[in-house]
């Protein structure tokens, strides 16, 4: 069943001389029980797109429907209902808590919010949820900078599914983590998943991250989505020069050094690339492709990409 | 071959805490030699304590050689004719080690002119020069850009060209790709290799990143709580950890190469966090360890040859890990 979906959505944010289309004419869909991944270096809208399907920055147009309502169209009464079953943990778990609030006001904060049970049963659904994401019995109070990174990316997460979302929004959720750490929280994820049935967005720049934690994947650039396909075919048959070349730049261990895949940085948004907007990085580009903004084409399965010459 | 730079025993102290308890190693020239550690491990205060930008209060104990020349009693002012010329130095984010008010020119200029005695109009030749050697496009133009107006892959060209500027035996970068996108990252990496070939200059890669380790460096250290625990050759110690900490490290990195999904179960885990105290009597990672054991408690163990070329500090290692691969470990 179709849980999210996104028809043509655009988010674009005026700054300066002009406006830049973080988000453009992008749709997606996300499935009931399925973790949907989008990539893309910094700058590509990755963030932009995740927070405008809450409307958390607002749309410049298109539709967002979750679960056949219209979020788009939402009064801030009905958003307020939205933002119960669709949750976010962030990237950086010391900067989205308050550092003057105990881990208990933290946790029960969303409750008082919206209105969920009374004095004994928060305290119920506080202390169950802590136990579930791993916290000890003694640190619900306590304060944020009492807690390690891991620590504190799991009080993240205790808040997100305390109200028993059915959507989760992750943002680069265990990039600011060492790696002993990112292994704990993404067994947690997973595990949070199964018991809740979860579905979840995952917005990472880490590829190796994304292919053990994703189902599907999107890839981004410059404000559009370039390729879509499940997460095995993607690394089985990248179709997209981008993707092919993201690919080949994660360090492999198995691998000696190799020429750097792609030359050049991202154009800047404001003032995109005419026609396909990789042409001015790829290695495949022609007349064609700065003329014109290719298509969606489908290359297997759930799998569509937006290039020329793909193959 | 005469190693570049030796430190021996270095230890770094501030107050009660001892985040570097005493590491020994040593570059030779033209070397890529990569620190791994994760946040704690002492990684970056062993990096600063090797260019002398320890802050004042920071106790410090052993001695780092550059050359035969001992380092470890310098002044302030002896230092700064050793930073830039002898040892060049990158950080993790360019933005905030560049001036903002002044041209990417006007810096470049500043460390040739204080360093050599060179007039300004052969300096700025220079820089353009050095612009050019790190691939920043049209160097005549963009030297009179200021740090904002290049991105962030630019900035850190700027930051590697000033590293480089004097032609130092020695660049640490420390943490220098982590803020870069992966395919900018590919870029510099390749980049800092080019250069070192071309110009003999050994380079210390600090990183948590086992992935470039292995791609790029020639030589590994794994530190852990303030200590060296593994060292060799990035191949083998990738393909047969010794330490129970790096097997653990490698286990739980997702492993894209073999398809790895969280479908079919979970990734290893190192339980716990890093916790390193000053009264500790054993090894500093046997509350996380699967394998540890009562004479772990005794006593710290010692860093030993286990085999040529390789280093592991753990009694268990030569017994027991020997001869276990990380696939059968990992169960791949």
């Amino acid at each position: 069943m179709t849980l999210l979906s996104v028809h043509n959505l655009s988010t674009q944010y005026s700054a300066g001389r002009g406006t830049v289309r973080a988000v453009d004419d992008v749709s997606l869909e996300i499935e009931t029980g399925e973790t949907v991944a989008l990539v893309g270096e910094s700058g590509c809208g990755k963030s932009s797109l995740g927070k405008s399907l809450m409307r958390l920055v607002e749309p410049t147009s298109g539709q967002v429907t979750f679960k056949g309502s219209d979020v788009t169209a939402m009064s801030a009464r009905e958003l307020r209902g939205l933002r119960q079953r669709i949750q976010m943990i962030f990237q950086d778990p010391f900067a989205s808590l308050n550092p003057r609030q105990t881990v208990r006001a933290i946790l029960t904060a969303p409750l008082k919010v919206h209105g969920i049970g009374d004095g004994k049963r928060r305290r119920e659904i506080v202390e169950k949820i802590a136990e579930q994401v791993g916290l000890p019995p003694d640190s619900l109070d306590r304060y944020p900078h009492e807690f390690s990174g891991g620590q504190r990316q799991r009080i993240g997460i205790a808040r997100a599914l305390i109200l028993e979302p059915e959507l989760v929004v992750c943002d680069e959720p265990v990039s600011a983590l060492d790696l002993s750490i990112q292994a704990q929280i993404l067994n947690l994820l997973v595990e949070m998943k199964q018991r809740l049935s979860l579905s979840y967005l995952f917005v990472s720049h880490d590829l190796s991250v994304v292919r053990y934690f994703s189902d599907r994947v999107l890839v981004m650039y410059l404000g559009k989505i370039v390729e879509s396909a499940p997460t095995a075919a993607l690394w089985a048959s990248p179709a997209h020069p981008y993707t092919r070349a993201l690919l080949a730049a994660v360090p492999d261990p198995a691998k000696r050094k190799h020429a750097a895949p792609i030359s050049g940085d991202l154009p800047s948004p404001h003032n995109p690339p005419s026609g396909c907007r990789f042409h001015t990085r790829c290695p495949l580009a022609t007349d064609l492709c700065r003329a014109e903004a290719p298509r969606y084409r489908s290359f297997g399965e759930n799998h569509t990409v937006a290039c020329h010459y793909a193959q | 071959m005469t190693p570049l730079m030796e430190v021996h025993d270095f230890a770094v102290g501030f107050g009660s805490a001892q985040p570097v308890k005493g590491v020994s190693f040593d570059v030779t020239a033209g070397e890529m030699l990569a620190i791994v550690g994760e946040s704690g491990s002492g990684k970056s205060l062993t990096a600063l304590g090797l260019i002398g930008l320890l802050p004042s209060h920071a106790r410090k104990t052993g001695s780092i050689r550059l050359a035969g020349r001992d380092l470890s009693d310098l002044s302030e002012r002896q230092w700064r004719s050793i930073r830039g010329r002898e040892i060049g130095m990158i950080f993790q984010e360019p933005m905030t080690s560049l001036n903002p008010v002044l041209t990417v020119g006007e810096q470049i200029v500043e460390v040739l002119r204080i360093h050599d005695k060179i007039d300004r109009r052969s300096a700025r030749k220079r820089a353009i020069e050095l612009l050019d050697l790190v691939n920043i496009p049209e160097a005549g133009r963009r030297i009179d850009d200021y740090p904002h107006q290049l991105s962030g892959g630019m900035r850190q060209r700027v930051m590697i060209a000033i590293g480089v500027a004097c032609n130092p035996k020695l660049l640490i970068a420390d943490e220098a790709t982590t803020a870069l996108d992966v395919t900018i990252q590919a870029q510099i990496l390749q980049l800092l290799d080019n250069l070192r070939l071309n110009l003999n200059m050994a380079v210390i890669l600090i990183t948590h990143d086992l992935g470039i380790v292995a791609q790029w460096a020639d030589r590994v250290m794994v530190m852990y709580a303030g200590r060296k625990v593994e060292e060799g050759l990035p191949q083998p110690v990738f393909e047969h950890p010794y330490h129970p900490y790096t097997r653990g490290l490698l286990a739980a990195s997702p492993r894209a190469e073999v398809g790895q999904h969280y479908r079919d179960g979970p990734l290893l885990e190192i339980p716990g966090s890093i916790v390193s105290s000053l009264h500790e009597k054993g090894c500093a990672f046997r509350p996380r360890c699967p394998d540890a054991r009562a004479s772990c408690g005794q006593a710290v163990p010692p860093i030993k040859l286990i085999s040529d070329g390789r280093y592991a500090a753990c009694p268990l290692v030569p017994s027991q890990f020997g001869r276990v691969s990380h696939d059968a470990l990992v169960g791949a």
